[in-house]
């Protein structure tokens, strides 16, 4: 029986973790192509991919170490463009339920991403390692396989293809903050302003020279602590 | 060199994600650091998705296209997969339609 349960919440995982995993093909091939395009061996940008599984820290990543950049500079973007992890690494330590040990958690946070961290808090209740084990599963091998693809076959997939592919994150993270935001007025009001300094940030003089990740940072803490002062939440973690 | 850019790259990446996770192993009993934290993800999701979602594509028309059936099925609240692929589907259809009018 316990089995049973088990394996179904590793499956439950893995399942959701497929549309997460397709996305990333197309993401990752485009960062195959760029990286062989800008002069690294295939192998290096599959590396690359298995080693950082994260979008927009890899693009930054390669044309830093294209540009010869010192190495404090790479930590320093790095940290910048990916400081928003901690932020979700930090909120799903709410989520986990006892079978995170220390050793999972050092295994399993390799594997938080934007997509990864967005559906496992979508998830009405605690997760266990087994769900998450399956959930990082498939994007991982999506994303390192999307590099392997680019890398190798240079731009054999037809522009209007991966032009339409392009927005299927963005329509998965559609997917997941609506549905609440129809039923808790609350979040409507989080993501709207969320959303508002987010159009103000990128489209303002000088504000808009600011890297994404901090954008998203400043966004996430303004809206977040603004939905807290407002509209505290009773009994989230029950 | 170029080792050293990519462990450069790998370890700072990881411990972002990996500190918190294995610094805070209780329940946070704040009930502002709480709301704050259960806000998180909307609040992320939604500065990430907007306003890239609309430079997401090769045309301005197209990426409207998409977002608005993305925000209808999420609505309806159809599965991930389901609005993710409906709206790459507009997508590319509205980009055929565009290029047939020489209007892309």
């Amino acid at each position: 029986m316990v089995t049973d349960k088990l394996s179904k919440s590793f499956f439950s995982g893995i399942k959701d973790g497929i549309p997460i995993g397709l996305g990333y093909l197309s993401v990752s091939f485009t960062f195959g192509i760029m990286a062989v395009n800008s002069g690294l061996p295939v192998w290096i940008a599959v590396l690359i991919s298995m080693t950082n599984l994260t979008s927009a820290g890899q693009f930054a990543g390669i044309s830093l170490i294209n540009a010869g950049a010192p190495y404090i500079e790479m930590a320093l973007a790095q940290l910048v463009i990916n400081l928003r992890y901690s932020l979700m690494s930090l909120s799903l330590t709410q989520k986990t339920d006892k079978s995170f040990n220390t050793l999972h958690r050092l295994i399993l946070s390799f594997g938080i991403t934007d997509e990864v961290f967005a559906v496992a808090s979508g998830k009405p209740h605690d997760i266990d390692i087994k769900y998450m084990y399956g959930l990082v599963t498939v994007p991982y091998w999506g994303w390192a396989m999307g590099t392997l693809m680019g890398a190798a076959a240079g731009s054999i997939m037809p522009e209007s293809v991966s032009s339409a592919m392009n927005i299927a994150i963005y329509g998965m993270f559609l997917a997941i903050i609506i549905p609440p935001a129809k039923k808790a007025r609350p979040v409507l009001w989080v993501i709207i302003l969320s959303v508002t300094i987010s159009f103000i940030l990128h489209y303002t003089p000088y504000l808009n020279n600011l890297s994404e990740g901090f954008v998203i940072i400043i966004c996430a803490i303004a809206a977040s602590g603004f939905g807290a002062l407002f509209f505290p939440v009773k009994e989230v973690a029950e | 060199m170029i080792y050293i850019h990519i462990l450069i790259m790998a370890a700072v990446t990881y411990l972002v994600r990996m500190l918190p996770m294995v610094i805070f192993k209780k329940k946070i009993e704040s009930n502002f650091i709480k709301s704050f934290l259960y806000y998180v993800p909307y609040a992320v999701l939604g500065s990430m998705t907007f306003p890239a979602i609309f430079t997401s594509t090769s045309s301005i028309y197209s990426a409207i296209a998409g977002t608005i059936v993305a925000v209808l099925l999420a609505f309806k609240e159809k599965s991930l997969l389901t609005v993710a692929l409906s709206s790459c589907l507009v997508v590319y259809i509205t980009e055929w339609i565009l290029r047939s009018m020489n209007l892309n």
